[in-house]
């Protein structure tokens, strides 16, 4: 083999995987790691869906700190990937750095707001619909008139999952009281089973008995807490009745699996701009399924139905806190 | 506020403190031998791990507590063998035990369970159940006492009771025998101990493997007692309040007691109330929150008496 041949095969080659990592898309999860059984574990699934179904191949980073976030982006914009696809609101600022230097890859961000870049896709999710129908089944089946909110880290987004959830508790019944406590104001409020437990504890003594939690980890504390106390919690983000069959009314299911499904598929071609998965094209619901079916009487599907098919149709409004960092209701 | 509010604010500010108060302990041991640790963090974190992991394999919640402990223990030799044998840095080291825990646990958890990091959820005998104390239900209706006993002393699990038991322990091995008086001399003067014919090596091991085994309770009861499964990072920094606490009670077991008592009374207010309004003015639940912290550097400071720690802390022994 002479030079010039050497030379021809290895460009190449080197052509040959540039293009191959053009074509591979890359998801970074958030801080809470790729298996919390939550929101990151759904993002995981929605890639490892888009595989299965395209055979194709993607490239993923769990972060370990803060400071990793615009370095995993960089690399991975670097490297060629296109979609980058990001899995949490903290990437918003470093995002809007980051795809300024980088005009021709495609980036979405779940959860995240970066309004003026062209090549970012803001997915975010109607929470507060969620969140107000799972408000409307707790103030159904709560008997003492008193349900808890457990928020995980004190920022906006988790305020949108409360406020929704006291709408939807005081739509039923508008002398309920809803026992509001957040857990913490640094990321360890997303890691802390035993200060959720405490909250719900002390939430049971005040008389709650159903209680709804928005808190990651935490949140395995406080359902674990509701059914050691006899009554009844609900999950967030994934469905969680599994965890403790009997013990959890329901879930607020959030599709972030289907955010980046649909990203990866739109691949090189993905739109910037806002995409909203709301009730109307099922990327937040409900979960019913096994082991809640005896929780959950006709009557309260009925009327959460109704809702549902109202605030589709827009008769219903329900407030959205991030709109003006505000809650009608306490 | 009504009586029964505060019953049950006291009664979760009692099981806050539990695991301060073993931590605390815990450093009071390693401190006053003249090893600073900041690895108390770590060592509630990677007990909590192999408790949970081993009562959850097992199902039997004191192979958990067992498990729990050794690995506490064999943290604490690390940190001795790294400050006493090879006479490293203790701070570097402490902090390097909470690294190696924080990251050790989540690699094991998820290799071993495929939980991302967490173990499955306890249930049975694999966790501590509440023990009542007898004649519990019957006095419940009296005024006043009944309430306190039925409520708030009973019904907590068997390491909490262990935990207040540690404290007349602590203070009567560290203050009234042979053992403790050179415990004490060795974090004062180790050179006054080595003269007299006795092992510093030796006692500032004890010290340390002292320190595991309280660790390892702290540990055990957060992810068996209190929470029923292990979930990454779950000690939240109670390592750190609890080496604010040993500071605030200036290394002394019984003010230890009082410190952890109020440390966990102020989380369990938090807990209970988001905002308390106190003369008109409203205190935020953060303020609550960072208030241990607050008051530990006002007593450093010196405007609340004196904090003098042991004169040898933090410096290798080298035998002349």
């Amino acid at each position: 083999m002479n030079i010039k041949n050497l030379i021809t095969s290895a460009a190449t080659i080197l052509s040959l995987s540039a293009f191959s990592a053009l074509a591979e898309p890359a998801l970074i999860y958030d801080l809470g790691g790729k298996f919390d059984k939550s929101f990151n574990e759904m993002a995981f699934s929605g890639a490892e869906r888009w595989k299965a179904d395209t055979g194709g191949s993607y490239r993923e980073i769990e972060l370990s700190s803060e400071a990793q976030r615009e370095q995993a982006l960089r690399r991975f914009a670097e490297n060629g990937n296109n979609p980058i696809v990001m899995a949490g609101f903290a990437f918003s600022t470093v995002l809007g750095e980051v795809a300024k230097d980088y005009p021709d890859t495609r980036f979405a961000v779940i959860d995240g707001y970066v309004p003026d870049q062209s090549n970012v896709l803001n997915i975010g999710f109607t929470e507060h619909t969620g969140s107000y129908l799972v408000g409307m089944m707790a103030a159904m089946k709560s008997e003492t008139g008193t349900v808890g909110f457990i928020g995980g880290m004190d920022i906006p987004i988790i305020s949108r999952f409360g406020c929704g959830y006291v709408q939807g508790v005081k739509a039923v019944n508008p002398d309920a009281k809803v026992i509001y406590n957040m857990t913490g104001t640094t990321p360890s409020a997303w890691n802390d089973p035993v200060k959720g437990g405490e909250l719900t504890k002390a939430q049971v003594s005040q008389g709650a008995d159903v209680v709804y939690h928005a808190a990651g980890g935490t949140g395995v504390g406080v359902l674990q807490a509701a059914a050691d106390a006899g009554i009844l919690g609900i999950g967030v983000d994934s469905n969680q009745n599994y965890m403790h069959p009997g013990s959890v009314l329901t879930s607020m299911v959030k599709r972030v699996d289907t955010g980046v499904y649909d990203s990866f598929k739109a691949g090189a071609d993905l739109a910037g701009g806002f995409a909203t998965l709301s009730l109307a094209n099922g990327g937040i619901s409900y979960a019913m399924d096994e082991h809640n079916v005896s929780l959950v009487t006709k009557a309260m599907v009925d009327a959460v139905e109704e809702a549902k098919a109202h605030i589709i149709s827009g008769e219903l409004k329900v407030h959205d806190y991030m709109s003006d960092n505000g809650c009608p209701v306490k | 506020m009504e009586f029964l509010v505060l019953i049950q604010v006291l009664d979760s500010a009692l099981r806050l403190a539990v695991p301060l108060l073993f931590c605390s302990l815990a450093g009071l041991f390693s401190e006053r031998a003249g090893i600073f640790d900041i690895g108390l963090e770590g060592k509630i974190l990677i007990a909590a791990f192999f408790a949970a992991a081993t009562a959850s394999v097992s199902g039997s919640v004191w192979v958990g507590l067992f498990f729990g402990i050794s690995a506490s223990m064999l943290f604490s030799l690390l940190h001795g063998l790294a400050s006493i044998t090879f006479r490293g840095n203790q701070l570097i080291s402490g902090v390097a035990i909470n690294f190696l825990a924080a990251g050790l646990t989540v690699l094991i958890g998820q290799s071993w369970f495929k939980l991302g990091g967490r173990t499955p959820s306890l249930s049975g005998n694999a966790r501590f159940s509440e023990i009542t104390l007898p004649f519990a239900d019957n006095v419940s209706n009296v005024p006043i006492i009944g309430p306190i006993y039925s409520e708030l002393l009973s019904g907590h699990t068997a390491l909490a009771y262990l935990a207040i038991l540690m404290v007349p322990i602590s203070w009567y091995i560290l203050f009234r025998t042979r053992f403790g008086l050179r415990l004490r001399a060795v974090g004062e003067n180790p050179a006054a101990v080595d003269t007299a014919g006795i092992s510093v090596i030796q006692l500032r091991y004890l010290a340390v493997i002292i320190c595991g085994l309280l660790c390892g309770l702290a540990g055990a009861y957060l992810a068996t007692g209190l929470a029923a499964g292990f979930v990454k990072d779950m000690s939240a920094g109670r390592g750190f309040i609890a080496l604010a606490a040993l500071i605030f009670a200036k290394w002394r077991p019984w003010h230890i007691l009082s410190a952890t008592l109020l440390f966990g009374l102020l989380e369990a207010i938090s807990n209970r109330f988001q905002n308390i309004e106190i003369l008109g003015i409203i205190l935020p639940t953060q303020l609550m929150q960072a208030l241990p912290y607050i008051l530990t550097v006002i007593i450093l400071a010196g405007f609340v008496g004196k904090a003098t720690p042991p004169l040898a802390g933090g410096v290798p022994y080298i035998k002349e």
